[in-house]
């Protein structure tokens, strides 16, 4: 693991890089698909060329293609800043929202919900009622974070082998929940529950993920501020304390933010694994591991990633469409088993 | 003038009494080496002091002012600490490190007078070199200078306010000729006004750097004064339990421990 070697002149700003990036990859996302749209359709969507543009054109880019890949990128960006800031949080770039749990103990509260929700929906205000999802999904992403963090840090120390012990315990006890919802779920609900667990945005519409991309809107880019917060972390609590961290409560608002980010994103696409490991680790290999340069460029990275994945998901097998959930994990873990490969050889986790 | 005291001070782990009943002020202006064998509460006296350990009884006071009562900002611009082993995570270069010092001076210094500082510091301690390199690429000696120019970037940071600086170990690890270097700086700085507070095994060191040495043994107080009355051959052989020597040779004197049976 080296730290910023490469002496491209690019690199040394490299936000304006990463934003092109992802900006192109959102414009291919919104060209690639069943139907696909041409970039000169696309421009006069966009308002950049005036030539005219047919009905069925406008309403697959407007009704569906922009709010999907909207959410995918906001998903992405969330979960790679959030999972930057998990591990500042852990000390250890091992730290990843899925693995620890963080998204399917979200899952499972989302999916009690969906399941038991019924039950209950009649006595919330309907004004309430998108809210419902992203709330619960915070709330089951806030107990895992804090169930994992009162296990494995011990006096500003991470332990390690029990972090990921811990996301292994709570992975399957929200595995099993899932199981048991299954057996009470009906048959529409069961379709949901299936797409909850292995991610996809093939139900994205704009009403339901509006109050999702606010929550991202607010959690997310207020990381920012914390950057330097975050460099000190990585000396140690204490020492972060003696250089006038409070660092009680940067804790607190870590936690808080990284489980609104993966409670938020598991609202809007279920579990999408690994990129709050693969992002921020590649942009650290490139750029260091300042968090002013990594949160953004994380971020960045991580949106285009999904925004990708999700083009590729619903591309290689249409009409039908491979789950996300799929396409992250074939990358990311075997990116995982390559980064504990290697840490293991230089002695241990 | 600015004083930081222990006073009374004991620290508990649950049953077990690490310190009990040391009182300590440290004044400006003055380099005081804390002394004594392994386990007689040094490294706890100085976290005590630092604010990192709960205290079970007595009080530690930064101007009067409870330590924990302070806001963690305004307590890093006044008092620095380095503590006996740091690690970092990620690969932070040396003068990613150095900078950190500075962060409760963040708002009032621009990029380029934090650079410069934390350049300053490192080449002070002869770790300019890593400026560029991972910290964890570094040899132990090199981490640990990397670390001491932080905390004195962190002191040197504003030039209207005298620290306190507290250094646990800081030699440990170090060659020769980066101790002297090192226990030079903290005397620079008690010259300049701060008062320094610093945790050594080495005798011959504190009877050279050092104003005043406060010899530790079972967790309490044993000796506090003046290096020069305080650090006899008597004393020290009944507090490391092992025959200590006082020699002269060439008009310097130094501590010798010839190891010679009981």
């Amino acid at each position: 693991m080296s730290a910023p070697a490469l002496g491209v002149a690019a690199l040394r700003r490299p936000i304006p890089l990463f934003a092109l990036a992802a900006v192109l990859s959102v414009l291919g996302g919104l060209c690639i698909g069943a139907f696909p749209v041409s970039v000169a359709d696309l421009l006069s969507a966009i308002g950049l060329s005036s030539a005219p543009i047919d009905d069925t054109t406008a309403t697959v880019l407007y009704a569906i293609r922009a709010p999907r890949v909207l959410a995918a990128f906001a998903v992405g960006a969330a979960l790679a800043a959030g999972g930057a800031a998990m591990q500042s949080l852990f000390r250890n770039p091992l730290a990843d929202p899925g693995l620890l749990g963080v998204s399917s103990g979200a899952a499972l509260a989302a999916v009690t919900v969906i399941v038991l929700g019924e039950k209950v929906m009649h006595i919330v205000p309907p004004p309430l009622k998108p809210w419902l999802l992203p709330i619960a999904a915070f709330l089951g992403g806030l107990a895992a974070t804090i169930v994992v963090y009162r296990l494995a840090a011990r006096d500003g120390i991470t332990l390690v082998g029990t972090l990921l012990l811990a996301g292994i315990a709570i992975n399957a006890i929200a595995a099993a929940g899932i199981g048991m919802l299954v057996f009470i779920a009906d048959e529409q609900q069961l379709r949901t529950l299936i797409f909850w667990t292995m991610g996809g945005f093939g139900a994205v519409t704009w009403v339901a993920i509006l109050p999702t991309l606010l929550v991202l809107a607010i959690a997310v880019p207020t990381l920012l501020p914390a950057a330097h917060l975050l460099d000190a972390l990585s000396l140690g609590e204490r020492e972060a304390g003696h250089v006038g961290v409070d660092v009680e409560r940067l804790k607190r608002r870590l936690v808080t933010q990284v489980a609104l980010a993966v409670g938020a994103s598991v609202a809007i696409s279920g579990t999408v694994g690994f990129v709050g490991l693969v992002a921020p680790h590649i942009v650290r290999l490139l750029l260091g591991p300042a968090h002013r340069t990594l949160l953004p460029a994380a971020a960045l990275f991580g949106g285009a990633f999904v925004v990708l994945a999700d083009a590729l998901a619903r591309t290689i097998v249409s009409p039908a469409e491979l789950p996300i959930g799929v396409l992250t994990a074939l990358v990311g873990g075997p990116f995982f088993l390559w980064l504990l490969a290697g840490r293991a050889a230089r002695g241990g986790l | 003038m600015s004083l930081l005291q222990a006073r009374n001070v004991g620290v508990r782990v649950g049953t077990k009494v690490l310190i009990a009943d040391i009182s300590l002020a440290l004044a400006a202006g003055e380099l005081v080496a804390v002394l004594g064998p392994n386990g007689a509460g040094k490294s706890t006296l100085l976290g005590a002091i630092a604010g990192d350990r709960a205290v079970a009884s007595g009080a530690v006071l930064l101007d009067d002012r409870p330590i924990g009562q302070w806001n963690k900002a305004a307590l890093a611009r006044r008092r620095a600490v380095l503590p006996q082993h740091s690690a970092v995570a990620f690969d932070f270069t040396g003068l990613q490190i150095a900078t950190l010092g500075l962060l409760a001076h963040r708002d009032r210094l621009s990029e380029r007078q934090m650079r410069a500082m934390a350049e300053r510091a490192l080449h002070e301690t002869e770790a300019l070199a890593f400026a560029d390199r991972p910290y964890t690429v570094l040899s132990g000696g090199e981490r640990q200078r990397v670390q001491l120019a932080r905390v004195l970037a962190q002191c040197d940071a504003d030039p209207s306010v005298r620290p306190f600086l507290l250094l646990d170990e800081p030699i440990t690890g170090l060659d020769l000729a980066h101790q002297h270097a090192a226990l030079a700086s903290a005397r620079r700085r008690a010259d300049r006004g701060l008062g320094v507070l610093a945790v050594l095994h080495d005798i011959n060191m504190a009877a050279r750097y050092a104003d005043r040495v406060a010899i530790l043994e079972n967790g309490r107080m044993s000796a506090l004064g003046a290096s020069d009355t305080m650090l006899t051959p008597e004393r020290l052989s009944a507090v490391f339990a092992t025959p200590i020597v006082k020699i002269s040779a060439g008009g310097e004197t130094a501590f010798l421990s010839p190891g010679a049976g009981h």
